[in-house]
C-alpha cells in the first residue's frame, strides 16, 4: 500500500465562483452598469426600497432587477407591478444565498445593455451571501428599526463587506427599543467607511437622498 | 446554512486533484477558515461527511484550522490580533484598518495516497 502523503492545495474553495463573478464584473464594467448587491435580513425592506426606487426613479434611470428568493416569485411579481421593466427572478428552491452562477444564468435572459444600474436582490439572511461575490460593485446591506441594534455586531462579516447601509423604518422609531445612533456607532465601528442612509420606505424619509446618492455613484460608473 | 454549499465545492475541487494527480484514497482534507467567514466549523464537518458518502473521498475526514482576525494598522502601522466584532486598533485606537488574515476559505492541503 503506498504511504499517505501531503499534497498541498492552496486553492479557495469558492474560486469556481469567484471566476464566474470576475467575468460579471468585467461585463458590467464594460457596459458601464453599476451593479448592487442588496443584502439584509428577511423582512428589513429590500424589496419594499426597490419598489419605491422603480416606481421613483424609473423614468430618470434605467433600471434592472435580479431578484432571489428562497421559493415563489412574489416578490419579482411586486417588482413588475411597481413599474419594473427589466425583472428576472431566481428561485434558489431551498439555497439560503445567490452565487455567481446563477447570476450568471439570469443576466443570459434579459436584456440590460442599456441599463444604469443592476440591482440583485439577495436572499434574506446575513450570514450566507457574504461569502458569495457576485459580481456586483458594491453591497447595500439594510436593517430596520424593527431589529436588534446591535445586529452589526451579530453580523461583522456583512457589514463589512458592505459599503452602504440602509436603516430602514425609521417611522417606527420610538415603537421599540432600537436605538439608531448606538445602531450606528455599532456599525461604525465594523466598518467606519460605510455611507449610512436613514430610511423609511413607507414615508419617504431617506428616499431623496438614497437616489441622489444613486445618480451620483452610477454617473461615476458610467464615466469611469 | 450555506455549510453544505460550501462542503460539495471541496468536494468537487478535492475529486478535481485526485483525478489530476492519480491519487487512490484522500484520508482528510485540510482547510484554513478565518474567523471572518461566518462558516461554522461543525456545520461544516457534519455537511461534509454526510456528502462524501457514495463519492472518491469516502472517508475523508477534515481537519479546520481557524484563523483569527488579524489587522494592519495605516495609523501606527502595528499588525495585531483583533476581536472579529471591534476593528480598532488596540495600539492606537484607530480604525483605519487592514484586514491582513480572517477571511480565509482555503483547502491548505490534502493527506491521501
Amino acid at each position: 500500500m503506498a504511504k499517505i502523503t501531503k499534497l498541498i492545495i492552496q486553492k479557495k474553495v469558492l474560486s469556481k465562483n469567484d471566476e464566474i463573478a470576475a467575468n460579471i464584473r468585467e461585463r458590467l464594467a464594460k457596459q458601464k452598469i453599476l451593479a448592487l448587491n442588496l443584502v439584509s435580513s428577511p423582512g428589513s425592506g429590500k424589496t419594499s426600497l426597490l419598489e419605491k426606487t422603480l416606481a421613483e426613479m424609473g423614468r430618470d434611470m434605467r433600471l434592472a432587477v435580479i431578484v432571489g428568493d428562497v421559493q415563489t416569485e412574489n416578490d419579482a411579481a411586486r417588482l413588475r407591478k411597481a413599474g419594473g421593466k427589466r425583472v428576472e427572478a431566481i428561485t434558489t428552491d431551498g439555497a439560503c444565498h445567490l452565487d455567481a452562477a446563477m447570476v450568471e444564468k439570469a443576466l443570459a435572459k434579459m436584456n440590460i445593455a442599456d441599463a444604469d444600474v443592476l440591482f440583485i436582490e439577495n436572499v434574506g439572511n446575513l450570514v450566507c451571501p457574504s461569502s458569495y461575490d457576485l459580481g456586483e460593485d458594491m453591497k447595500v446591506v439594510l436593517m430596520s428599526t424593527a431589529e436588534g441594534d446591535d445586529k452589526p455586531l451579530k453580523y461583522p462579516a456583512m457589514f463589512r463587506r458592505s459599503s452602504v447601509l440602509v436603516i430602514n423604518k425609521t417611522d417606527l422609531l420610538g415603537q421599540s427599543d432600537f436605538d439608531i445612533e448606538h445602531a450606528e456607532k455599532n456599525a461604525r465601528n465594523i466598518n467606519p467607511d460605510l455611507r449610512i442612509f436613514r430610511m423609511s420606505c413607507r414615508t419617504g424619509e431617506g428616499l431623496p437622498e438614497w437616489y441622489a446618492w444613486l445618480k451620483e455613484t452610477s454617473g461615476s460608473k458610467k464615466n469611469s | 446554512m450555506h455549510e453544505l454549499a460550501v462542503a460539495r465545492e471541496i468536494i468537487d475541487i478535492v475529486q478535481g486533484e485526485m483525478d489530476r494527480r492519480g491519487l487512490r484514497r484522500i484520508e482528510a482534507v485540510a482547510l484554513r477558515i478565518g474567523a471572518l467567514t461566518g462558516i461554522n466549523a461543525d456545520a461544516l464537518t457534519f455537511g461534509f461527511e454526510a456528502s462524501v458518502v457514495d463519492t472518491p473521498l469516502a472517508g475523508a475526514h477534515l481537519i479546520i484550522e481557524t484563523m483569527p482576525v488579524r489587522a494592519a494598522c495605516r495609523s501606527c502601522g502595528k499588525e495585531s490580533e483583533i476581536e472579529p466584532y471591534l476593528f480598532i486598533c488596540p495600539h492606537c485606537a484607530s480604525s483605519d484598518l487592514e484586514i491582513v488574515q480572517g477571511e480565509e476559505l482555503d483547502i491548505d492541503h490534502l493527506l491521501g495516497e
